[in-house]
């Protein structure tokens, strides 16, 4: 690195990034111990104070659920994309892609449109005389999750549609051949050689899940409140800039523990 | 490759999420049509109301006017410094590559509420000193639009140009090129297509951005999705269903064309 030739090209960015990314994070945690006086009391209430303990469970139980529907959905949705005929191919990819490439507000609010009170589920289901009251389905946990899950699909669908595209199809013939029935090549041949994918995409869910903030802010109505939206409200409606800068550092921790073990899983060869 | 055959459980099982993927899009579609003002479904007569509200409303016209110029800015700004950052590890290859790579990419992975509280900490640092690059200002929210969508343009280019033959740039450079010819002349016309596919996928981030932009703006600087949220939060508001249906229009005609292309090229080959 004797020449300064490289800088040129690389320092632009670098310099962005430090001015407006790095140098600001430094800040919030500036915040986090200074606001509203200098301490650590912010992290000593963030990690006792029973309301936000319980905002953190929360988070925590939701992120667990979303994740193993996602994945379980996204396992079935995989396999059709990979394996399946063409058609059946072609179809699930449009599954897939299109929510992907939808944005998040939208997809929200197509959530509401279906499931809120007057919505269009509650409608068929009241003329249809099954129900007689509207089902609370949106603006609490149910409607958290459900959006959640909708919009995390695909993410589990990556990972997970490369795993299978990578196993070996002679592995399969010689459980075939050696007489496995074909739910028995399934489960005791087919899912284990993907099990690297099925963690690394639940992991890749739970990260993602975890720091998510539109879907639970607007499907939940204020109700289910989970940690991302947790320091908005602590930011524009309590302030407590201190707690917010405090919490926010606490997540960066925890996602950043979640990150190396996900890169760890996607190198396995560089484990000995 | 051996083709699945799915049982009948597994058949109903994908069918029923294929549903579940796409009906909330669907949804969408009567609610755009309802005569009344709050969500609802259409009984009988349909409306084009709600599309006409954002021909004619300043609102909304403003806040798609807003999205389209901070997307264009910050798309530029950021496929200009990807560029020129994803040339520099390409050519020289400099130690730590590894890590320079991880700092370009941190906006990527730190959730997006930690970069929301950041950028709003750097925006109001920077009103302290001037009122142009500020907190809801149109160059403020241009800024912060930056920094997150940097990550993206930086992998598309690096995956453009990890395609390029090296030997090019080496001929080059024994012909006595300059820098800046071997930039310019020879390793970005071939790369133009990452360059032009990175602008593009980072207007559309940009464009559907909303968390940091919740932090970021009050009520100077809305842009579209700012403005679908206030909807989305307060009174649901079916303007919000029209702007939605053409959004997923669009978004389903490139999908579905691209599947289609897919689909033919693999038939013929």
């Amino acid at each position: 690195m004797t020449n300064i030739r490289p800088m040129i090209l690389l320092a632009p960015l670098l310099m962005f990034l430090s001015l407006a990314y790095m140098l600001p994070f430094a800040g919030v945690i500036g915040w986090s111990v200074t606001i509203p006086e200098p301490g650590l009391q912010n992290y000593a209430a963030a990690l006792t104070d029973p309301l936000i303990l319980s905002v953190f469970w929360r988070t925590l139980r939701i992120c667990a659920v979303v994740t193993a529907i996602s994945v379980a959905m996204g396992y079935l949705l995989s396999l059709l994309w990979v394996r399946g005929t063409p058609l059946v191919r072609t179809l699930t990819e449009l599954c897939i892609l299109i929510p992907f490439w939808i944005s998040v507000l939208t997809r929200a609010f197509g959530w509401l449109a279906l499931l809120s009170s007057r919505g269009l589920l509650n409608g068929w289901l009241e003329g249809l005389g099954i129900i007689d009251d509207p089902l609370r389905l949106v603006r609490n946990e149910f409607g958290v999750i459900v959006g959640m899950v909708h919009f995390m699909i695909p993410f589990a669908v990556f990972p997970l549609a490369s795993a299978m595209r990578n196993v070996d199809e002679r592995v399969l013939l010689a459980a075939r051949g050696m007489g496995a029935s074909r739910t028995r090549t399934f489960w005791q041949v087919f899912v284990p050689m993907t099990a690297a994918g099925i963690m690394g995409a639940a992991l890749l869910v739970f990260v993602f899940a975890i720091g998510f903030f539109i879907t639970p802010a607007i499907l939940g109505g204020g109700r289910s409140v989970m940690v991302a939206e947790m320091i908005y409200l602590r930011i524009f409606q309590s302030p407590d800039w201190g707690l917010a800068a405090a919490v926010s550092v606490i997540l960066m921790v925890a996602i950043s523990a979640l990150l190396a073990l996900l890169l760890k899983q996607l190198s396995p060869k560089d484990a000995k | 490759m051996i083709r699945l055959r799915p049982g009948l459980l597994a058949t109903i099982l994908a069918v029923l999420i294929g549903i579940f993927m796409l009906l909330p899009l669907l949804s969408v579609v009567p609610v755009s049509f309802t005569p009344k003002r709050f969500l609802s479904i259409p009984e009988g007569a349909l409306s084009l109301r709600h599309y006409r509200t954002l021909i004619e409303d300043r609102e909304w016209i403003e806040g798609i006017w807003l999205s389209l110029r901070v997307g264009v800015l910050s798309a530029t700004f950021a496929t200009a410094l990807a560029t020129f950052f994803s040339l520099g590890i390409w050519m020289f290859r400099p130690r730590f590559a590894g890590l320079l790579m991880g700092i370009a990419l941190l906006p990527m992975v730190a959730p997006p509420v930690v970069s929301a509280l950041t950028l709003y900490f750097f925006l109001i640092t920077l009103t302290k000193f001037n009122g142009v690059v500020a907190y809801d200002t149109l160059l403020g929210v241009a800024l912060a639009h930056s920094v997150m969508i940097l990550p993206f343009a930086v992998v598309l280019v690096s995956v453009s140009l990890a395609q390029v033959d090296r030997r090019m740039d080496l001929a080059a450079r024994a012909m006595g090129a300059s820098l800046a010819t071997r930039v310019f002349k020879v390793i970005l016309p071939n790369i133009k297509f990452g360059v032009i596919a990175s602008f593009f996928l980072t207007f559309v981030l940009s464009w559907e951005e909303i968390a940091v932009t919740i932090f970021i703006t009050s009520v100077d600087a809305v842009t579209l999705p700012r403005l679908m949220w206030q909807g989305l939060r307060d009174n649901i508001d079916p303007a919000i269903a029209a702007i939605s249906v053409i959004l997923i229009l669009i978004v389903a005609t490139v999908v579905i064309a691209r599947s289609a292309v897919t689909a033919i090229r693999n038939r013929g080959a």
